[in-house]
């Protein structure tokens, strides 16, 4: 075994035991323009954690995202998947790293001349050539029944409400089976019911798939059901980090006056 | 941004009077301000068609997406060009024939349609005509699915959407320009014919032989390649302005109409460079 294969097995180790984390994001600074955004963010996701970043609206929480799997780059710091820094990559270098994340974005981001059975189908299309297409449609029918939609295969995206959008959006960001979830307001725009029901499929797969994920959300309920860790950003700092016991507990007026009007 | 005017401020005061006023008046500072914008734009386009060759000369290749779209641009578009090269070819045999009259020398009629059709006038029009549809077409499906975030979830699907996007567009829009444009050279020529041969009986061999008299393939195949040079274009501007919109459903229409502005024009300067080319090496 070289080198490379050597740090690559250690780290897959240490992970399981929990003692590496599998996202790692040190002193993030980010800026649009004159906007500073994220000023020096830091945060650590290990295997089977969820860990959820609240904050007001606008304050930089779907930025946080988008750098973590490398839809944006960061003016400083590092984002390491998996050990490996992901802010210099070119894009076919990140896309092997992406292959192990997945992502579900704010509308569901499908694509809309697919139908839902074709839209989850698509990482498997383009990634999973080994397996037969029968095998790959078994898959896509599997997760689609996983998430609750079963009888929608033939749809397309337009005739299927938004909170069937995200479930298909959630199947299709599972398709090859990643180490990663990354969740951006999942259950924006929904109605209380609809918004639990997404919350009780995400602790479902997560009891499953034991995966290192970050849910983006201003839902502070939706936060506390799903989340082992809560982190508060505000004017691009974590104001505080932990579970919600000691957020609840916390003395920080910023935090105080977030859990009051949640 | 590096601000220009600002730097050109900077070294006014060494300047006569008349020219300092000349440098500061707001018109000339605007076109400075145009210009620059453009050269940006410009060179955001060849870093855009960069990571396009880049990413269309590496595996996995997109040949079932490349198929998809020689069919949407190339067949679909084949009706209207048609219909178009066969308008422009009856307005050119009717307004030449006029012409020509007054000089007696209606006999050159059938060359001069011929002529005409094959070196400027059945590339131009074709351009032109898939400039509008197919420019328009790909500018907002490009723009649409950038601002609804499909972009970015193929991007973090780990597919290229360069590769997968805007690869096939623009090699689509290479290969089907010459084919597309010898459709229009063919409805051309027959409804010129038709309208000489409603003036004047006249055979369609007659006019065969008349009109491609002293034509050669050197007369014939450097216009019709020509247009790969027009697909290149249309296919990269369109792409390019779809694939960088911003701004919601006013977004998509800019894109849409942006991607036909911008590939008409570039594509009428790229003509009379290409025309001088073409005299040159092929005399």
């Amino acid at each position: 075994m070289n080198t490379i294969e050597q740090i690559a097995v250690e780290q897959t180790k240490a992970e399981k035991d929990g003692s590496a984390p599998v996202i790692a994001v040190e002193g993030l600074h980010k800026s649009f323009g004159s906007q500073k955004v994220l000023n020096g963010v830091s945060l650590r996701v290990t295997r089977g954690e969820t860990l959820a970043v609240l904050g007001r609206s606008g304050t930089g929480k779907s930025v946080l995202l988008r750098i973590v799997i490398g839809l944006e780059k960061p003016d400083s710091g590092s984002v390491r998947i998996h050990g490996q820094d992901i802010a210099g990559m070119a894009l076919d270098e990140i896309g092997e790293i992406r292959k192990k994340m997945g992502f579900l974005f704010q509308q569901g981001a499908l694509y809309d001349s697919l139908t839902v059975e074709q839209n989850v189908a698509f990482p498997l299309r383009h990634h999973k050539k080994t397996m037969s297409k029968s095998e790959q449609d078994e898959r896509v029918r599997a997760l689609l029944v996983e998430v609750g939609m079963e009888g929608h295969f033939e749809k397309m995206p337009s005739d299927i409400s938004g909170g069937m959008q995200k479930r298909v959006g959630l199947a299709r960001a599972l398709a090859l089976e990643p180490d990663v979830l990354l969740l951006d307001e999942p259950t924006a725009g929904l109605d209380p019911i609809s918004a639990a029901e997404i919350d009780e499929l995400v602790l479902k797969l997560q009891a499953e798939h034991h995966m290192a994920s970050i849910v983006v959300t201003h839902d502070l309920h939706s936060a506390k059901t799903i989340a082992d860790r809560l982190a508060l950003l505000n004017d691009g700092n974590i104001a505080i980090e932990g579970n919600f016991q000691e957020l609840q507990e916390s003395d920080i007026e910023f935090v105080r006056e977030f859990l009051r009007h949640s | 941004m590096i601000d220009h005017r600002s730097s050109a401020v900077a070294s006014m005061d060494s300047l006569h009077p008349g020219e300092r006023i000349l440098l500061e008046s707001p018109a000339v500072n605007s076109c400075i301000g145009l210009i620059v914008k453009f050269l940006e734009w410009f060179g955001d386009l060849g870093i855009f068609f960069w990571r396009v060759v880049c990413a269309a000369v590496t595996p996995p290749f997109e040949f079932r997406e490349l198929f998809r779209q020689l069919d949407e641009i190339g067949s679909m578009s084949l009706p209207l060009v048609a219909l178009a090269g066969a308008a422009i070819g009856v307005v050119l045999a009717l307004q030449t024939r006029h012409s020509l009259s007054r000089f007696g020398a209606e006999s050159l009629l059938p060359a001069a349609i011929v002529f005409s059709i094959i070196h400027e006038i059945g590339p131009i029009i074709t351009g032109l005509v898939v400039s509008g549809r197919v420019g328009a077409g790909i500018g907002a499906e490009l723009a649409s699915m950038k601002v609804t975030e499909q972009v970015d979830a193929i991007e973090a699907s780990a597919v290229n959407p360069y590769r997968l996007l805007a690869a096939p567009r623009i090699l689509a829009c290479i290969l089907m320009l010459p084919l597309l444009t010898l459709a229009a050279d063919l409805c051309g020529l027959v409804m010129g014919w038709v309208a000489q041969a409603l003036a004047e009986p006249l055979s369609l061999h007659q006019f065969v032989r008349s009109g491609f008299k002293g034509t050669g393939f050197n007369d014939f195949l450097p216009p019709t390649f020509k247009t790969m040079v027009f697909g290149l274009i249309i296919g990269l501007v369109s792409c390019f302005q779809g694939m960088r919109t911003q701004g919601g459903a006013a977004g998509v229409g800019r894109a849409a109409t942006s991607s036909v502005v911008l590939s008409s024009l570039m594509l009428i300067i790229a003509d009379v460079v290409l025309v001088k080319i073409i005299i040159i090496f092929f005399p």
